[in-house]
């Protein structure tokens, strides 16, 4: 098998790792988040990345082209982006009420907290 | 911000742009790369660099709170609307072809209002969230 | 990418992984162009290193965390999590289509019929544009439905009825602000 041809994937499989990590590892709530973005475009590239055929153009229909890349996962990551970012607002709005609430967004210390309280 | 004129010419002079590179996305969306998505995102920027620069309470009044959400749900009301449009013109739910005589036509009518109530909704939805974001007071 | 990616898990400051979560996103931007997802890539520019950046640094002011973190060592058993999933998933790959394969499965099956099709059948020449609003409209719906909702969430969050979630906050602040006011 053509390993040069895989190489796309394990770059997809080392960011999302470095996001998982963040995600798993850290204590803060705003770095968890950053985190989780940076897993979710890693997702992204991995759609991408299947979409790609050798030697093809964009797929917008004209005369002198023959061959496009696959426009399908082209569709369902456009409309992710947008969500993905909806939904990160609204993780940022429950990171503000929480630190209302708490007055701290590291995971530790709110846990501490109800510890204490408890 | 009253003392940065340069940002204020600058932007004076970059947001007329901003809105009608939006415009142009959103309907040369059929044609080239673009459409609704993205020209709600680039509309919803050039309106928020104008609030950034000449301070929010001047971005509510060219745009109130309340219009903004009504114009929230009319994006979505819009999509969802074409598509009961199709029911009562005797197609499917979503079904372009019966909204003009000739199919394609049809087609493109459909495309167009969809990717407005996709653009509308997208754009109100980040000034909404710019709005409540920047709405909020900081303590300590 | 990878090098941004890991400079974000290693950065101390909170400002200065956000602006590197900006920069990620207009790499992968580029990254998509050369993947000739012209589509995809406007969007990522425009979403991600505009809007997104924007909220986190809005967030990060709202918060007033300390920007300056203590170092905390690699932590271990979350590494070793993260490494051996990242074994696997590799593992995985090894039966993926190689890249850029046109006989590869997913570009196979109900494509050539978007490709083919689609001119005739829709009219427009952006395939993304027609599959998009057209062949799966439903799809579209339902993700404009889910922003619209995530939008009203934020604003039932931290709108009008954030108040009256703290009782115990003094008059003053819930009054007489300008701003909250024209929100609500």
């Amino acid at each position: 098998m053509n390993v040069l041809g895989l190489f796309n994937y394990w770059i997809v499989v080392i960011l999302m790792m470095a996001g998982f990590y963040v995600v798993i590892a850290q204590e803060n709530m705003i770095k968890k988040l950053v985190g989780l973005n940076v897993f979710q475009v890693a997702v992204f590239v991995f759609y991408i990345s299947m979409s790609k055929i050798d030697g093809a153009t964009a797929p917008i229909l004209g005369d002198e082209f023959e061959v496009y890349a696959n426009p399908l996962p082209h569709v369902l990551i456009l409309t992710a982006i947008v969500v993905g970012v909806a939904t990160t607002a609204l993780g940022l709005a429950l990171i503000v009420r929480i630190r209302d609430a708490y007055d701290t967004v590291e995971d530790d210390e709110i846990q501490r907290i109800e510890e204490t309280e408890a | 911000m009253n003392r940065h004129s340069i940002l204020r010419v600058v932007a004076k002079f970059m947001i007329p742009y901003i809105m009608l590179f939006a415009l142009y996305v959103q309907f040369h969306g059929d044609f080239g790369p673009g459409g609704g998505f993205q020209a709600g995102v680039i509309f919803a920027v050039g309106f928020i660099l104008y609030a950034l620069i000449f301070g929010i309470e001047n971005g509510r009044k060219v745009l109130p709170a309340g219009v903004n959400r009504i114009l929230l749900a009319g994006g979505v009301l819009l999509y969802a609307g074409v598509g009961v449009a199709g029911l009562l013109l005797e197609g499917n739910y979503l079904d372009y072809f019966v909204l003009a005589h000739d199919p394609v036509h049809g087609q493109h009518l459909g495309i167009l209002l969809v990717e407005l109530g996709v653009g509308i909704t997208v754009a109100s939805t980040m000034i909404a969230l710019f709005y409540v974001f920047s709405g909020q007071d900081v303590r300590r | 990418m990878a090098a941004t990616a890991i400079a974000i898990v290693r950065s101390r400051k909170l400002f200065a992984a956000v602006m590197l979560s900006g920069i990620f996103s207009l790499i992968a931007a580029v990254f998509y162009v050369h993947l000739t997802a012209v589509d995809v890539a406007f969007t990522e520019a425009a979403v991600g290193a505009g809007i997104s950046t924007l909220l986190f640094l809005a967030t990060l002011a709202l918060t007033h965390t300390s920007t300056e973190e203590p170092h905390k060592p690699v932590r271990p058993l979350p590494l070793l999590i993260v490494v051996v999933t990242g074994a696997v998933l590799i593992y995985g790959t090894l039966d993926m289509p190689a890249y850029g394969d046109p006989e590869a499965p997913p570009n196979t099956h109900v494509i050539p019929r978007y490709i083919n099709e689609s001119g005739t059948e829709v009219g427009v020449p952006n395939i993304v544009t027609s599959v998009l609003a057209s062949y799966r409209g439903y799809d579209t719906l339902g993700e404009t439905v889910v922003i619209f909702t995530a939008g009203i969430g934020v604003l039932v969050l931290l709108g009008r009825g954030r108040r009256r979630w703290r009782p115990g906050l003094k008059s003053k602040n819930e009054d007489d602000e300008p701003g909250r006011g024209a929100e609500a």
